[in-house]
């Protein structure tokens, strides 16, 4: 009886350890800003090689929320009307290795606030930049590259890469 | 106890009135009618039968009847013949009679219930398109004739008299239709269309909200149905087809600038200007309606600028965007979204 009583006490002690996560429904207003070509970006070439950047992180890394909202936002600002569900159409695709401006969190944010020469449009001096950064993070989803906790395990869009299923089964998150 | 139940109830009942434009007992239309009726006759029926149950389990527990020994059961567990066949006999007549009435109640609402999906109404219908969004109502008059096709929302008018088919669509999650003045709810559901009929016979304006929960702000999804004659909602719908009001004085002309400058048209349709958004509430006619986000504020300037500013403390969790207007700006902007009757 008391084993019993003590080891459902312990579980619930050890259930408070779980955390639910937090959503941050209302943008700090740091995050109101809206960027025009002031972006961040230092000396990236068009085409050239990647130069390393100073690492921005992403305020939204790893929040399902906020990978939800960028992915309704995806939508919401046409970016599906160009890259498709990041299969790719008009513009490349989004689900790849070899990124021509950087795959990192920072590349991908200067890359919607400026836009790219060969037909990118620039987003910048429009949307907050915490919508950025939500479009960002489910960018980087797309790639396996939040953690499998946060993104759904069923995407609702075909999957286009295998690579990115292998990346999730294998739990790999950058 | 009794002194609080006499409060409680005038409580309930003052409740119904404030609320009559939002209430199935205040039918505006021949539907509601018949569910109001039903509605009435399930109450005195089971009210009734409640009060006789009551008092005859009260008798029960209190009086003794001469010809039914009682302490024989507890003794022997075995009521004599004569009792047993007199019990029989109550038992078998109170399940016959109880059978008898649920049966009546069934066809009562079966009844009902026909009666209200088909009114036998086709005659010159008004159909209208309604896709529930988390957390709005897109409203959309359809026609044969595109330019006759009208995109609003939060804001239905509807004339008296007239049958109108309300096809119901889900953008999101399932949502559910009601408006209780004139008709039960029907649920909207995503990738297919639901079909209701509804008519006013009354001039009135009925609040209707969304009756499924669809997620965060499912509480604050309202909208406006407003019955009007014909001969005015002819005139609504014709000044609710043209574009957009251009804008006429200074300051509004500024407003408009800032909308179009801002991400506000990436969601937002104004017809007659280059906001072409399809995410978020029309706003070619906003200054008309009555609300301010699905109804959750009523519609003034003051409600709109706080809006503007900062939509998550309004309705937290909705899909409008926080946008950092300049404080210069933020007057010009509802002037101008106000002007647009
Ligand atoms: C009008 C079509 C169009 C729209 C809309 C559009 N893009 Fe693009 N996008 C492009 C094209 C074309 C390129 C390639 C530009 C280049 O190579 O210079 C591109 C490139 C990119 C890249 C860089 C890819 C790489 O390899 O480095 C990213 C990231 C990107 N887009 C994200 C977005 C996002 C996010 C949105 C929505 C906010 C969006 N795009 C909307 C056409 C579009
Ligand atoms: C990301 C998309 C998005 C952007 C950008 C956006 N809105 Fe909205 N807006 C919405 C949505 C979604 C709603 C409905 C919210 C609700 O009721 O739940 C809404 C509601 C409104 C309403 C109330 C409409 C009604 O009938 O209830 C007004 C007014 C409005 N927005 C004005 C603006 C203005 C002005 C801007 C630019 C500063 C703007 N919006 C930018 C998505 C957006
Ligand atoms: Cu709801």
């Amino acid at each position: 009886m008391r084993i019993a009583a003590s080891a459902i006490i312990i579980t619930l002690l050890g259930l408070t350890g779980c955390q639910r996560e937090k959503r941050d429904i209302r943008p700090s207003p740091a995050d109101l800003a809206i960027y025009g070509d002031a972006a961040k970006e230092s000396t990236l070439r068009p085409g050239g090689p990647v130069t390393p950047q100073p690492v921005v992180n992403n305020p939204y890394n790893a929040s399902s929320y906020d990978i939800s909202e960028g992915q309704r936002l995806f939508n919401w600002y046409n970016c599906s009307g160009c890259h498709a569900n990041g299969g790719g159409g008009i513009g490349p695709p989004l689900i790849k290795k070899e990124w021509t401006y950087g795959g990192e969190p920072a590349n991908i944010f200067d890359t919607i606030v400026k836009g790219r020469p060969n037909g990118m449009p620039s987003w910048g001096g429009r949307i907050p930049a915490y919508q950025i950064w939500q479009i960002v993070a489910y960018v980087r989803s797309m790639n396996g590259e939040q953690p499998t906790s946060a993104t759904p395990t069923r995407a609702d869009t075909i999957q286009t890469n295998p690579q990115n299923l292998v990346n999730r089964v294998s739990g790999q998150t950058k | 106890m009794k002194r609080a139940a006499v409060p409680a109830f005038a409580l309930s009942v003052l409740y119904g009135c404030a609320w009559h434009q939002q209430s199935a007992l205040n039918p505006g239309g021949p539907q509601a009618a018949k569910i109001d009726t039903l509605w009435w006759s399930f109450f005195w029926l089971l009210g009734v039968i409640f009060i006789i149950v009551m008092t005859v389990l009260l008798l029960t527990l209190t009086g003794r009847r001469a010809n039914m020994e009682r302490e024989a059961l507890e003794v022997t567990h075995k009521a004599s013949p004569q009792t047993e066949s007199q019990t029989r006999r109550i038992v078998t007549g109170a399940t016959i009679i109880t059978i008898l009435i649920l049966f009546v109640l069934i066809v009562a609402s079966v009844g009902t219930g026909k009666a209200i999906a088909d009114l036998g109404f086709k005659k010159n219908p008004l159909t209208i398109q309604v896709t529930g969004n988390q957390w709005w109502w897109e409203i959309q008059y359809i026609n044969g004739d595109a330019s006759q096709t009208l995109v609003t929302a939060n804001e239905m008018h509807i004339p008296v008299g007239r049958p109108v088919q309300i096809l119901g669509q889900s953008q999101d999650v399932i949502h559910s239709f009601w408006v209780p003045n004139l008709h039960g709810k029907r649920d909207l559901i995503p990738s297919r269309t639901t079909n209701e009929w509804i008519e006013a016979d009354q001039p009135g304006a009925y609040r209707g909200q969304c009756a499924e929960f669809c997620g965060l702000q499912h509480a604050h999804m309202a909208l406006w149905v407003i019955a009007e004659p014909e001969d005015r909602f002819d005139a609504w719908m014709r000044a609710q087809l043209q574009p957009a009001a251009s804008p006429s004085t200074q300051e509004t002309i500024r407003g408009q600038q800032v909308f179009l400058n801002n991400a506000c048209v990436f969601c937002h349709q104004i017809r007659g200007t280059t906001a072409g958004g399809q995410n978020a509430p029309d706003l070619t006619h906003f200054g008309s309606r009555r609300g301010i986000a699905a109804n959750t504020v009523p519609n003034t300037k003051g409600n709109l600028a706080g809006w503007i500013v900062d939509p998550q403390s309004m309705k937290p969790g909705n899909h409008m965007a926080t946008i950092a207007v300049n404080s210069t700006d933020l007057q010009p902007l509802v002037d101008y979204l106000e002007s647009l009757k």
